[in-house]
């Protein structure tokens, strides 16, 4: 049933080639990054830098896990080009799991609800307790790993048949899991939110706060499928024969999971500065009132204020050269989000930055970018007996 | 306002096919032999036909930007001056220049003007409403919004004399060649 022209392979040998780079370069800065907590022994800024890198690392995974999940609910030609980046993304959610192992050995360095004597103290979080413990941290973080790896490697297994039988009945199948995986994947990483990083400040809470940092995820994954859209595409390895309309659909996807956020975001700051609760607005007054107030306003210029504007030109969206490095603009400007979220926890009284935050997010997306090409390289690089994969290779006339 | 060439003769003249690809070949042919005011009719929004035809620019976005960032900035500036100066009350101990409140209207009257300016805008744009228009006269023309497209060669293009503009649109296999009545 397959001629040559539509086997469509992956460019084997330059996945190899990249793989292999961000592999060097990760494991290069994970040994600075340990020699650093060891030189510096600065044991609790290890574990701050790394939770940080990891929860922004994540969205890797998890980001396209979300776009693969919408793409496979609603269907449609638009997501069936880059189908095969999201679910490389979403193979690698176990390496993500695995690069969740550390964390575990920070939770007294990470986590007031982790001391027993500051819980004793402490009527709110004695309160809170049969939440936020350890065995419940580990046993929660665990089960995510579990249900969102066990959720991607039943869609690929279905997605591999699909592959070889072409059979309809099979995409449908993918349909139905996609609708209850969606809510699922929704429901766990905003707990997964709330155990790593909502509970840095254990008094505080907010309802929208974990559909905030899935919604970064989806920017910060959506950036990187761009920037694979890219260099697969006739700009780059010529792999894929992506069109000037299919990056005008992620363009136009990123514009609207870059204003979500900052919707979400309004909303939170509107609905919390209006209660003025004592226990709601330190959180804010930590961001607002100290002078991390600077990396406010460049969080919310970088996320969503300048990538509004320049994404708001058609011709943008459309020619990925211009596309791509917007992409890139925001997968930075998401580290900086995710630094945002969880730095100030630590140093509440004003910016701090140390040069290990700088180190980790390279060294684990590094060793995740590596996993992420093992797991392109298996498969064609579309979706060869996929739904609308014969519309959306149609190539437009007009031009 | 159009000048016709020949006071007495068609406002134009139309042919009709089965596909959106013959008439998006009908419209090459059409600019390779120099006829340049031209216009299609189909059942359904075709980008392709629309980029062909040359009508890709729209002033609606423009518009709809301008009076975006109007909106916001008249929204907020409301809001500040009702709170400021109209009615300048404490409520709940909060400075008078509460920006944080100002939030939604200012997303309100945004979103109002910017929908308002593209509906209103696309409809005068396209020269809406126009009681008449020659090109109902064309015979089976009501198939435009079933299942033919249309493309129709007017009067008012330099090259056009209407016995040439008929053999040359029959030399593209139409299913039919009618005149247009003025």
């Amino acid at each position: 049933m397959q001629d040559h022209s539509t086997t469509f392979m992956p460019p084997d040998a330059d996945l190899e080639r990249i793989g292999r780079r961000g592999l060097i370069v990760g494991i290069a800065a994970a040994a600075v990054l340990v020699a650093g907590a060891f030189a510096t022994g600065n044991q609790q800024q290890f574990f701050r830098s790394y939770l940080t890198a990891f929860t922004y690392v994540l969205a890797g995974g998890m980001g396209c896990l979300g776009f693969w999940l919408v793409h496979l609910l609603s269907r449609g030609q638009w997501g069936v080009m880059i189908r095969r980046i999201l679910e490389a993304g979403a193979k690698t959610i176990p390496l993500l799991g695995i690069l969740f192992i550390p964390v575990l050995f920070g939770l007294h360095s990470l986590y007031e609800w982790s001391h027993k004597d500051v819980v004793a103290a402490d009527p709110i979080l004695r309160h809170k307790a049969a939440y936020l413990n350890e065995t419940g941290f580990l046993i929660r973080g665990l089960g995510y790993f579990v249900l969102l790896t066990g959720l991607a490697f039943v869609l690929t297994s279905l997605s591999r048949r699909e592959d070889e039988t072409g059979d309809p009945a099979v995409s449908h199948r993918m349909q139905a899991i996609a609708g209850p995986g969606l809510i699922a994947y929704f429901i766990l990483l905003s707990l997964a939110a709330v155990d790593w990083m909502m509970s840095l400040t254990p008094h505080w809470f907010s309802t929208i706060y974990g559909f905030l940092y899935v919604i970064s995820m989806g920017v910060t994954g959506l950036g990187f499928v761009i920037l694979m859209a890219r260099w697969l595409g006739p700009e780059g390895k010529k792999a894929v024969p992506f069109q000037d309309r299919h990056y005008h659909d992620y363009g136009k996807l990123l514009f609207a999971t870059a204003t979500i956020w900052a919707y979400f975001q309004a909303s939170q700051l509107i609905i919390i500065w209006s209660g003025n609760l004592p226990e709601e607005t330190p959180w804010y007054v930590t961001r607002l009132h100290t002078n991390w107030k600077w990396i406010t306003i460049a969080v919310v210029v970088l996320n969503w204020a300048l990538p509004f504007f320049l994404l708001l030109s058609r011709d943008r969206k459309r020619r990925v050269t211009r596309l791509a490095p917007i992409a890139a603009l925001l997968m930075v400007a998401h580290w900086l989000d995710i630094h945002w979220l969880i730095a100030p926890a630590f140093s509440p009284s004003g910016i701090t930055f140390h040069w290990l935050d700088f180190v980790a997010p390279v060294a684990l997306g590094g060793i995740w970018f590596w996993y992420f090409t093992l797991q392109l390289r298996k498969r064609p690089v579309v979706p060869v007996h996929g739904p609308y994969l014969k519309e959306a290779l149609e190539v437009s006339h007009a031009h | 306002m159009r000048t016709e060439k020949s006071p007495s003769g068609p406002w134009g003249v139309m042919a009709s096919f089965d596909s959106p690809g013959q008439l998006l070949s009908a419209i090459a042919r059409a600019k390779q032999a120099g006829y340049k005011d031209m216009e299609a009719y189909t059942p359904y929004p075709n980008e392709e036909v629309i980029e062909a035809l040359g009508h890709h620019h729209s002033k609606v976005p423009l518009l709809t930007l301008v009076a975006a960032l109007a909106g916001g900035c008249g929204g907020f500036a409301l809001a500040s001056w009702v709170s400021m100066q109209a009615y300048p009350m404490n409520i709940g101990g909060r400075p008078l220049m509460s920006w944080v409140a100002f939030i939604p209207v200012t997303f309100e009257t945004t979103v109002l003007a910017a929908g308002l300016t593209a509906a209103i805008g696309m409809i005068l744009l396209n020269g809406l409403p126009e009681p008449y228009h020659p090109v109902f006269n064309a015979p089976g023309f009501e198939r435009a919004s079933q299942d033919r497209f249309f493309l129709c060669i007017e009067a008012t293009d330099p090259k056009f004399d209407s016995k040439e503009a008929r053999s040359f649109l029959s030399t593209l296999h139409p299913i039919e060649v009618v005149d247009v009545a003025p």
